[in-house]
């Protein structure tokens, strides 16, 4: 019997490489379209003086050069730290929320959903609500602070206190997101190693931290991840409680990239893009950190 | 999309096909006109939807569609709207906010139809219509600012309308003793502080360095402009402002107002439905000019103009110019602008004007005791970026005073940035 000719033709012969590339394809057109051009379309436009309308004059770097001496920039920098450094808050607030409520009571769903609740509203009510609880005359807190008699503040007229009672506000649903990240990892923690540990008199911190936490790896993991892209993007709950004010104290890169480009005012495209890609820069250092971990991550568990 | 004025046009059309066709023959107009109109809050947007209506009756021939777009949100989708498939009117505002689009040829230059006469009565409003020397729309309506003030708290503490900014503040010494505030302002959104700033500048200056200061021909550390701020401090320091007024939107603000803990609002005549709404009757409320600060200065006045254009890339040319024919002609303008529709000033000088105690008293302000000239105001005299700046050097300056040396460094590098 002579061996029969591959009467197969190309496509067939290499199925097994095409199909996976062509259900990937449209994503990836999309991708490419939609997130990788435009990133490089804002390096583009950051070299150009443009208002989005007439013709866009090239001015090299000048768009940078006048970032760093504008102090909006400055004020929206720090803010963006302070952002970053607070929402991080939000994680061991999640952890403990949700090591509490990991027991097994009558009504405990019930709980739950209420802790979990915050995270449900729009950051934009979540925004009116803590602008409300913090005014200046009729709001809760201030209503506490004189049943107390202490002076009344001011906390979003205030450029001093503005910012952290913005975080505040921001941390509360993320809590809950934290929360819910951790009662999903507390599922998966494997009771026979409690119990061993319990055995070897591991008990309170000791047992949290060398038993329980090394379990919850990747919960904690993506919990850094979703927090820290979250503070970056602070913008709703900004916009809404003091809409970058008073004077511009509340600002942050992203708010004020709305603002230099797109808002009633106005329409500097070059320059806002310039701010945009300084907080690119900014996410990439996390991002790269991120997917570097993933990736060492996969490789440690493949092997 | 289907707008909602279609129904109701193709109905008309049908009913008044036999009786109307006579009359609508003579203009001929035909094909769609495309309005985009940023009239969203209700009593503006019934009035353009019967603007709407009573031009289709016109022009039955005419395939009218609007599109009402939020009035906030058009400050910025007017962009899009304009280099996008352009519709053949739209609504904008006068003076230099016309600016970015005129300098980018968008919108269309009807020099000619003012030339024409087409647009008899608008005479004393076509400066704000000017730029480079022609002209690039028509206004529909314009509203007077000034200081709404509480009638019945000022007779009980027995003060008068002021005439000079001594007695302004004379009164105002009084009504902090009373434990009240003078004004109330919600600064929250920076343009409020603007009309403060414009008014005390045009009456401590005048309008003429008003204006240059606005063109960018004067720097802002130059003394007259720290003698502007210096007698808005004097009513700073004297509490004549309401605290915390950094948190409040202007509307936020209204409730000091309607409570009787301020006893006055610098604002424009919109103010009026808001006040009376809140249960104020006309016994309670009253105008006056805001007062002379140098004695003999001609006054300046703010009265910002809202506007309707032809975009450059407009399909329908004709209709839409006779569109802006009929919305600017005496009999629809003081229609639109009475008192069950705009309440406000009507453009056209030979139009009526309300028979309302408020928009007889700004007519007769602006006609007759607005010799300095009439501005638009802060945000839209100044261009956008500076406005910006400004405003948010202003509202600090009205909570930290002492900030004023840094405030006007930081607006003169800006300025000498914008308008190089």
């Amino acid at each position: 019997m002579t061996p029969a000719t591959d009467t197969r033709s190309w496509l067939q012969k290499n199925r097994m490489t095409v199909t996976p590339l062509l259900f990937l394809l449209p994503g990836l057109l999309f991708f490419v379209v939609y997130v990788i051009s435009p990133i490089f379309q804002s390096f583009n436009i950051s070299l150009y003086d443009w208002d989005g309308l007439g013709e866009a004059t090239y001015i090299g770097l000048d768009n940078y050069r006048e970032l760093v001496d504008d102090r909006a920039f400055e004020t929206s920098l720090w803010n963006n730290l302070k952002w970053l450094a607070l929402y991080l808050l939000a994680i061991p607030a999640g952890l403990f929320i949700a090591l509490f409520l990991n027991q097994t009571v009558t009504g405990i769903r019930l709980y739950k959903s209420l802790f979990f609740f915050p995270f449900v509203l729009s950051q934009v009510v979540v925004g009116l609500v803590f602008s409300w609880f913090y005014l200046p005359r009729v709001g809760l807190l201030n209503a506490v602070l004189t049943f107390f008699g202490l002076d009344s503040i001011n906390v979003l007229g205030d450029p001093d206190l503005a910012t952290y009672g913005i975080i505040a506000a921001g941390l509360w649903p993320q809590t809950a997101y934290c929360m819910i990240l951790y009662l999903t990892g507390l599922n998966a923690v494997d009771p026979e190693q409690i119990e061993a540990g319990r055995l070897d008199g591991a008990k309170g911190w000791k047992m949290l931290w060398h038993v329980v936490l090394p379990q919850l790896k990747p919960a904690t993991f993506i919990a850094f991840v979703v927090t820290i892209i979250g503070a970056l993007r602070s913008f709703d709950l900004i916009s809404i409680m003091t809409n970058g004010g008073p004077f511009g104290s509340t600002r942050v890169l992203s708010f004020m990239m709305f603002e230099q480009a797109l808002s009633e005012y106005g329409f500097r495209m070059g320059y806002g893009s310039a701010i945009a890609v300084v907080l690119f820069l900014i996410m990439l250092v996390f991002i790269g950190y991120f997917l570097w971990q993933m990736w060492r991550d996969e490789r440690e568990a493949r092997h | 999309m289907r707008s909602i004025i279609k129904t109701p046009l193709a109905a008309l059309a049908a009913t008044t096909l036999l009786s109307g066709m006579a009359m609508a023959d003579g203009h001929g107009l035909t094909g769609d006109l495309r309005i985009f109109s940023d009239m969203s809050n209700p009593a503006p947007r019934a009035i353009m939807e019967g603007l709407v209506e009573e031009f289709g009756e016109l022009h039955p021939g005419l395939e009218i569609e609007l599109t009402v777009v939020d009035r906030e949100a058009w400050k910025t989708q007017i962009r899009n709207a304009l280099t996008a498939n352009p519709p053949d009117v739209v609504n904008w505002y006068a003076a230099n906010r016309m600016g970015p689009y005129v300098d980018a040829g968008l919108f269309m230059d009807i020099t000619d139809m003012w030339d024409a006469g087409d647009f008899a009565g608008l005479e004393s409003v076509r400066g704000a219509m000017t730029i480079d020397d022609r002209q690039w729309g028509v206004p529909y309506t314009y509203y007077q600012w000034g200081i709404y003030y509480r009638e019945d708290i000022f007779n009980e503490l027995g003060l008068s309308e002021p005439t000079t900014f001594e007695e302004e503040i004379a009164n105002c010494q009084v009504i902090v003793d009373s434990g009240r505030s003078c004004y109330t302002i919600g600064s929250r959104y920076l343009w409020t502080a603007g009309g403060w700033f414009d008014y005390l500048n045009m009456r401590t200056n005048g309008f003429d360095f008003h204006m240059e200061l606005a063109r960018g021909e004067v720097a802002w550390t130059d003394e007259r402009v720290r003698a502007t701020f210096a007698n808005w401090r004097r009513l700073i320091d004297m509490g004549a402002f309401i605290d915390d007024h950094q948190t409040y939107s202007w509307q936020e603000a209204l409730p000091f107002f309607v409570n009787g803990e301020a006893t006055a609002y610098l604002m424009g005549n919109f103010v009026v439905p808001h006040l009376r709404e809140a249960g104020l009757s006309d016994d309670q409320i009253d105008f006056y000019q805001f007062p002379a600060i140098v004695e003999g200065m001609p006054m300046g006045e703010d009265a910002p103009t809202d506007t309707f254009h032809i975009p450059a890339g407009a399909q329908n040319v004709a209709a839409a110019q006779e569109f802006l024919r009929f919305v600017t002609s005496a009999d629809v303008q003081s229609r639109i602008n009475g008192p069950d529709g705009l309440g406000q000033l009507p453009v056209n000088a030979n139009a009526e004007v309300a028979d309302d105690e408020f928009i007889q008293q700004g007519f007769a302000m602006l006609s007759q005791n607005a010799t300095g000239g009439i501005a638009q105001f802060f945000d839209r005299d100044w261009p956008a970026e500076m406005a910006s700046i400004g405003m948010e050097g202003l509202q600090e300056f009205m909570v930290f005073p002492d900030n004023l040396d840094d405030i006007l460094e930081r607006l003169e590098d800006a300025r000498q940035r914008i308008y190089e």
